[in-house]
């Protein structure tokens, strides 16, 4: 997954993070007194590349726990990975001058799921919007109001309502709201994540739209993440599969629903309640999701594989390219 | 399924709420029947009652809700006005409840057994501790929990969340019910974790012939379960009939527009969603006439008037003036657009 061209937005390679639980002093003294108690690790994403195309949308899915909001975060510049490297237009993050840093910084914004949460209760709508835009010099103060009434315009919100504070609106338009604080500054990349989850239905599509037409409008990138496969599969160009930390297979959307690959995206896209399916009889994929504090060895899909085998317990499976465009990591391909 | 008595009718339910900043009225007139072993999905989008309906119906109307009207018939027996006393002997006994967040159900510090055998016990004093045990370790091994026996001994902290939510409808199944209403019991779980639910729940339905109520704001939940569909909008159900009808030819265009929002199905990838516009209204404020004429593309001057249920099309509740009858998508497509 290197292929080298202009076409590249961002791409991330052999990314890792770790979270680890340090030992307190009794843990420690425990340890020194030969107790067998350890720090503990969380391999929330485990050696991930991914590629996404300028002008694509590339949908993130999994389960919680996968690591999918990991690895959105640290696309966002929010988090730092333990290893690896992202390359945004071909210039690695780490290898930037400060000042290339912060354009980069700038360019990729990110949209929370919660929109509650994600909103200064304190602040106006107009400074939550205006905050960035004025503090990286892009607005002057005394133009402010005409800046954010633009940007409220353009995600729909009413710009009459810009001295309102967050609570007096609803979950949908705050969602705008936040919408508009990332589209302030221009960015060229918005990671989303979960970024319609909190929305009743009549809403989701009402921001779903929004998304698809800032899209064409701005000419966005983006990495949609979402635990939805219906929602990822209407928006996105691309779909990368993520399990426990790692990720299982990419594909192009259509191919991916068509003829998934992977056991485990296989068994994702049977359990997705369908509007056309009726009456189902539900076979549900067997077991739980492992703990990412102590996940399975070799693959670690395999505790629920229907297919796995004698090989899947010991090896770790390698993501390759199976086809054109197309990556899984399963080792019942190599037969 | 439908051929005996339903196992619940509820005729003309009206919850109202009296709060300080004045009457919201959850509930206001909303009727349907569930037969034995049937499954009815409650759709609506929040605020549309359609939980206040399943507290209703199980008696847990806290003020300064009250039920002001309407009857709720169990078997035929009207529960609304029921003494406390004798409603408790139904409720967790023939009538059940799932919650969306298990721990709703679950007391943090009360193990699993201990939990699961008051259940039983509370409407049984005959049954000793061994049998009561036994029937606890068969219900969790009914829901798919391994090794039962053990997990009975744990805290409900000591599951995670899909495990959690199986135990709450091992506790709903304990005494058999007749009925269980399950309100929104999938939306926090994982896609793969709420398959497992949706299949203990349907084996469940199918064996033991216990009707239930679905409710869910996800349309796609209930299209794979259901048998019949209700779907509710500020306190109204608005459409209801049977799931194939009611998804595939949706008359009232509430229901017209939901579906029409919803990715997958009739909309093609990449495609711009049908946006019913604005927002639900607060049931504080519900406009005069039809609660949904401010956001539809069909509201004139007589939806000023609230609408009675019709039957527009052969078995199909629905409450509009100008229901979506005969025309081709693209007309009413182009409509919308």
């Amino acid at each position: 997954m290197s292929t080298q061209n202009d076409d590249v937005m961002l791409e991330v390679r052999d990314i890792t993070k770790n979270f680890v639980k340090k030992l307190d002093l009794a843990g420690k003294i425990a340890q020194k007194l030969g107790s067998s108690i350890r720090e503990e690790v969380v391999h929330a994403v485990d050696g991930v590349n991914i590629i996404i195309p300028k002008g694509g949308v590339v949908g993130l899915v999994g389960e919680s726990g996968c690591g999918k909001s990991t690895l959105g975060r640290m696309i966002a510049g929010i988090l730092p990975p333990t290893s690896g490297d992202i390359v945004y237009k071909g210039v690695s993050l780490t290898a930037m001058s400060p000042e290339e840093a912060k354009r980069a910084a700038l360019q990729i914004q990110m949209i929370f799921q919660d929109p509650f949460a994600s909103l200064n209760p304190r602040m106006r709508v107009l400074d939550i919007i205006g905050e960035a835009p004025v503090a990286h010099g892009m607005a002057k103060q005394s133009e402010l109001h005409e800046y954010v009434s633009e940007v409220m315009e353009r995600v729909g919100l009413d710009p009459e309502y810009r001295r309102r504070y967050p609570h007096q609106f609803s979950g949908g338009q705050r969602q705008r709201i936040g919408i508009a604080r990332a589209l302030a500054v221009n960015p060229e990349f918005l990671v989303c994540d979960e970024a319609i989850a909190a929305l009743d239905v009549s809403i989701q599509a009402q921001v779903i739209n929004l998304f698809m037409d800032l899209r064409e409008d701005l000419d966005l990138t983006y990495l949609f993440i979402s635990h939805d496969l219906s929602v990822v599969e209407h928006i996105s160009d691309r779909v990368v599969i993520m399990y426990l930390g790692r990720v299982v297979e990419i594909a192009e959307t259509d191919e991916l629903f068509a003829k998934p690959n992977h056991p485990y995206t296989t068994a994702l896209l049977n359990e997705v309640p369908r509007l056309d399916q009726r009456g189902i009889d539900y076979q549900p994929v067997k077991g739980e999701i492992p703990s990412p504090l102590d996940p399975p060895p070799g693959c670690h899909f395999h505790p629920r594989c229907p297919h796995a085998t004698a090989r899947c317990q010991m090896e770790r499976p390698v993501l390759r390219e199976i086809a054109p465009k197309r990556w899984s990591a399963c080792h019942l391909n190599d037969d | 399924m439908t051929d005996s008595a339903p196992t619940l009718e509820v005729r003309d339910l009206k919850t109202h709420f009296f709060t300080k900043a004045g009457l919201a009225k959850a509930v206001d007139g909303v009727s349907f029947t569930v037969g034995k072993g049937e499954v009815m999905g409650l759709v609506g989008e929040s605020g549309s009652g359609k939980s206040v309906t399943g507290f209703s119906i199980i008696g847990l109307v806290d003020p300064p809700g009250e039920v002001v009207g309407g009857e709720v018939l169990y078997n035929g027996k009207n529960l609304v006005g029921l003494p406390e006393e004798e409603m408790r002997q139904l409720r967790g006994n023939r009538v059940a409840m799932i919650f969306q967040d298990p721990m709703m159900t679950l007391n943090p510090v009360l193990r699993v057994d201990t939990q699961m055998m008051e259940t039983i016990k509370a409407h049984d004093s005959s049954v000793n501790d061994a049998e009561a045990f036994q029937r606890c370790r068969d219900a969790l091994g009914q829901v798919g929990i391994p090794a039962p026996e053990e997990r009975l001994k744990s805290y409900p902290h000591q599951f995670s969340g899909g495990m959690r939510q199986r135990v709450a409808i091992a506790i709903a199944l304990l005494n058999k019910p007749d009925l269980i209403i399950a309100d929104e019991p999938t939306t926090a779980l994982d896609v793969t974790i709420q398959g497992q639910i949706l299949y203990e729940a349907q084996k469940l339905c199918r064996e033991t012939g216990t009707s239930m109520i679905w409710i869910t704001h996800d349309l796609a939940v209930v299209a794979g379960l259901a048998d019949k569909i209700c779907v509710m909008y500020g306190g109204r159900v608005v459409e209801q009939g049977s799931i194939d009808d009611v998804l595939d030819n949706p008359v009232h265009p509430y229901t017209h527009g939901l579906l029409g929002s919803v990715p997958g199905g009739n909309n093609k990838r990449g495609n711009r969603l049908y946006q019913i516009p604005g927002m639900a209204p607060s049931l504080l404020n519900l406009p005069q006439g039809c609660a949904f004429q401010a956001r539809c593309p069909r509201g004139d001057a007589a939806c000023n008037i609230e609408p009675e249920i019709t039957n527009p099309v052969e078995n199909r509740d629905v409450r509009c003036f100008h229901p979506h009858l005969g025309e081709s998508e693209d007309e009413s497509e182009g409509a919308n657009a």
